[in-house]
């Protein structure tokens, strides 16, 4: 288990004091400070650590979160901005000493301009929700996390978040143009607006991933965009893992870019055929869901390229989806990938590597020597356009020592992704759980770079301490 | 008065190193530039020293399959792009050669990310800064930092790569960039709407943004810049796509036919439409004289009619990119003020300017005071002694 700083004596000893101050901040019903009722924040996505804050604020203005940074930031206590709380790296884990300010309650859609095509709404908006705020009109936002029926637009621009649809739409950071933010000092600012390209230092790409650490975002600008006439996806089934990479290396070679292009391996494949019986071919080693875009004249020409590209690497199975439901179901599995391997293991650690992707076929073959040396399964999904691995490691959190084991396990996978020239997170971010390999990938001249710009933005590090950095000797 | 400073162009990494280690030491401010094209933009930088980074050259990473390339600071944008070319990609945010307004020269990689300039493809698929997926930099106490990978995904920690993208040298000196490439289109083509003015035009641009066929290009031309670039036509809305040539054939003709009630349009051929977004690229549209200034500003899209509107009665020219969102402006050095305010709410960026005018006004918009104290912070995280292009973007910093 991952060590955190000592709660600050001071704070928790004027406890009583505080809450009484923080009452006058928010409404009576946006301050929680009963033990049971402080339960749920007391964890997020990475269930295995918790910890109870001092106290919750639910504000629902930014003038409210103005109010509260101005008091923490006072009194010295730690802030730890908080979303829906599907963090799967522990990004939104309080500390015994900490007040969780909550973004839920600030769920309002500000604006919506489809001549401008952006949308203006509050960091408590979900993803999914500002999608169906604008599908009526044929627009959508586009980074699609898989949570993306519960994580909120704040969370994501704390992380960064991606999805499946990155390597033609990007992600979150790419699909931003304004934000306004409190600092620590209690001060709200608007960075960007509805403009593209804002002059003076990129506050919103810095601020964008920085785990709320630097800001609290309270209100985000993001561009909206016209969804394509159609879209329709193939299933293609391969041998070995080494013939299914060299297929996705041809299709990008040929000058294509799906809109989505996403790999399975064996276990997964199982896993998701149990659980959304979308037609997945068993005897798979590897399976590549591609999806094009376009009318159905563009889709029908693009999916018959790229069928004929697969073809020299004799796929076991080939289907094009003929209709939109088949579509769905083919993405079904897919998407239901983590309850499906819910299903099949009591526990699971969700791991979130990037790797170059000619090194896919390498990387598949040492974590399975590593599955075996461990003793613990693992189905691997990947977005294989853009390199970025979900190795989902099983263990049974009963059994005394696997979760530990699981853990070492994730760790040596995400060595093995630096070493190969990748890196410790594509998009889930370092939160707690990967703070202490942050080693493995940054010298200490480049920690200490970012931490001193985390400290230009927060100098007594109130905002989400002991998550990203590994804490100071 | 300038200096007339000493040029410091070292061929390695270490020599960067060792310059800016020697300027921390002494107290004695750098001029960071790449190939030095854009020395005219914003403000001016009083240094004894120059350090150029325009002999760190060549690739030294491309996995096309990959979608990635890496090049050292200095190599040129045309060297760069030859090599993409080979393999059938491109730069996604199409970067301007602005020779025609800055001087002659040939912009570096390096010099492109740290000013942050994009082309008329940025409106769809996004600036410079948002395919720099990594970078080797040396801040203002001479040590190496990397930033980011090359990787297509990536959120490890800080993203250091876009506080330094459109930076300007003033947070460290790019010594390496990897960049994510895509594959360049098999065609382009474009529709052109002719005798459309401000208001209509952008309305025109803005429905072919809204439409599902991908438009990577909206730009809208006055008479006077449209007659630099398609003579005879008026002024223009033009419309690109850019994708498999028969993709291009039916898109151009959904587009022709969804927009009629802006005109019946006529069709650019592949030439003739590069011809046109190279020009429109590299602001050749818009006439500067010498002595006057280039602005560029970054409005709304829906804006952008009402800034045409303020900065032709102030006296000054323009044309627009980004669907409107982009406006261009040359005109004397007196309008300012003026062209300033037509970017309303947006922002804007002296391009060029005779250098009192530069040493004198803001070049971009002071930020506001909570914000102001956070950029002094940050760039004393980087630059502790104030070595790195000081003065550059803000006056004393």
């Amino acid at each position: 288990m991952i060590a955190q700083p000592a709660p600050k004596p001071d704070v928790m000893a004027r406890r009583d004091e505080i809450i009484a101050g923080l009452a006058k901040l928010v409404s009576p019903t946006g301050l929680i400070s009963e033990a049971l009722r402080l339960k749920p924040y007391e964890t997020d996505g990475l269930p295995a650590y918790r910890q109870t804050p001092l106290a919750v604020v639910l504000p629902e203005t930014t003038e409210e979160v103005a109010a509260i940074m101005r008091f923490c930031s006072a009194n010295g206590i730690r802030i730890i901005p908080r979303g829906a709380g599907t963090s799967l790296s522990g990004g939104a884990l309080p500390m015994e000493d900490s007040v969780v300010v909550g973004m839920m309650r600030m769920n309002r859609i500000m604006d919506i301009d489809y001549g401008d095509r952006c949308a203006t709404v509050q960091a408590g908006v979900t993803n999914i929700g500002i999608t169906n705020a604008v599908s009526g009109e044929g627009f959508f936002y586009a980074p699609d996390p898989s949570s993306q029926l519960a994580c909120m637009i704040g969370g994501n621009i704390g992380m960064n978040s991606g999805g499946a649809h990155c390597l033609k739409y990007g992600v979150t950071a790419n699909n931003l143009l304004g934000l306004r933010i409190v600092t620590i000092d209690g001060d709200i600012v608007d960075l960007g607006g509805a403009h593209l390209d804002a002059a003076g230092y990129d506050w919103l790409g810095i601020i964008t991933g920085s785990e709320g650490m630097l800001a609290m975002v309270t209100e985000v600008t993001v561009r909206i965009l016209r969804a394509p006439e159609g879209a329709r996806a193939m299933l293609v089934a391969f041998d070995a893992n080494e013939t299914a990479g060299a297929a996705v290396d041809a299709i990008i070679g040929s000058g294509i870019i799906p809109v989505a292009l996403e790999y399975m391996d064996k276990p997964a494949i199982h896993a998701c055929e149990a659980f959304a019986h979308a037609g997945y071919p068993l005897d798979a080693e590897a399976l590549l869901i591609i999806e094009v875009e376009g009318s159905v004249a563009e889709q029908d020409r693009l999916l018959a390229s790229i069928a004929g590209l697969c073809e020299p690497f004799k796929p076991i199975s080939l289907r094009v989806s003929q209709s939109a439901e088949e579509s769905i179901a083919i993405w079904k599995g897919r998407k239901g990938a983590f309850g499906a391997v819910g299903r099949i293991s009591p526990d699971y650690l969700c791991m979130d590597g990037t790797i170059p992707t000619g090194q896919l076929p390498f990387v598949l073959r040492r974590i399975n020597e590593m599955s075996a040396e461990y003793g613990l399964g693992v189905a691997n999904i990947f977005h294989a356009g853009d390199g970025n691995l979900h190795p989902l490691i099983m263990f049974d959190a009963n059994l005394p020592g696997d979760f530990e084991k699981a853990e070492k396990f994730g760790g040596d996978v995400l060595k093995l992704c630096v070493e190969v020239g990748g890196c410790l997170t594509g998009e889930h971010g370092v939160g707690v759980e990967k703070r202490d390999l942050m080693p493995v990938q940054f010298t200490p001249i480049e920690l200490d770079q970012q931490r001193a710009i985390k400290s230009a933005f927060d100098p007594a590090w109130l905002l989400n301490p002991g998550k990203v950095f590994p804490l100071a000797a | 008065m300038l200096l007339e400073p000493t040029l410091l162009a070292p061929g390695d990494e270490a020599g960067v190193i060792d310059a800016v280690r020697n300027a921390a030491a002494e107290g004695a401010p750098l001029l960071v530039e790449g190939r030095g094209t854009k020395s005219g933009m914003l403000r001016p930088v009083q240094a004894a020293r120059t350090l150029s980074t325009r002999n760190l050259t060549g690739i030294t990473l491309y996995a096309p399959h990959e979608l990635i390339v890496s090049a050292r600071a200095g190599t040129t944008v045309p060297d760069l792009e030859a090599v993409l070319a080979e393999k059938g990609q491109w730069l996604l945010s199409e970067p301007p050669d602005l020779s025609g307004l800055l001087g002659e020269g040939v912009a570096s990689i390096g010099g492109i990310v740290a000013t942050n300039l994009s082309g008329p493809r940025r409106v769809a698929w996004g600036a410079t800064r948002d395919h720099v997926m990594g970078l080797r930099f040396v801040n203002g106490a001479g040590e190496l930092i990397r930033a980011g990978g090359r990787v297509l995904k990536n959120v490890t920690g800080l993203d250091m790569c876009k506080l330094l993208s459109g930076s300007h040298g003033t947070l460290g000196i790019i010594t390496e960039v990897t960049l994510k490439v895509l594959p360049a289109a098999e065609l382009t083509g474009s529709l052109m709407l002719s005798g459309l003015d401000a208001v209509r035009g952008v309305a025109a641009l803005s429905a072919a943004l809204g439409s599902p066929f991908g438009v990577s290009g909206a730009a809208w031309l006055p008479a006077e810049a449209a007659e630099r670039v398609l003579p005879g036509q008026g002024a223009v809305a033009l419309i690109r796509i850019e994708d498999f040539a028969p993709s291009v054939a039916y898109r151009l003709g959904r587009l022709q036919t969804d927009l009629t009630a802006y005109g019946s349009g006529q069709i650019l051929d592949d030439a003739a439409s590069r011809a046109a977004w190279r020009a429109i690229r590299d602001a050749v549209p818009l006439r500067a004289e010498a002595g006057d200034a280039v602005w560029r500003l970054s409005v709304r899209p829906s804006a952008g009619p009402a800034a045409v509107a303020a900065i032709e009665d102030a006296g000054a020219r323009c044309f627009l990119d980004w669907g409107g969102g982009l406006v261009w402006v040359a005109g004397s050095p007196g309008l300012h003020d003026a062209v300033c305010a037509a970017a309303g709410r947006g922002t804007w960026t002296v391009l060029r300017a005779p250098e009192p005018l530069r040493a004198a006004c803001h070049v971009i918009p002071p930020e506001v005071a909570a914000l102001a104290a956070i950029t002094r912070r940050v760039k004393a995280a980087m630059d502790p002694r104030g070595v790195l292009n000081p003065g550059r973007l803000y006056a004393g910093m």
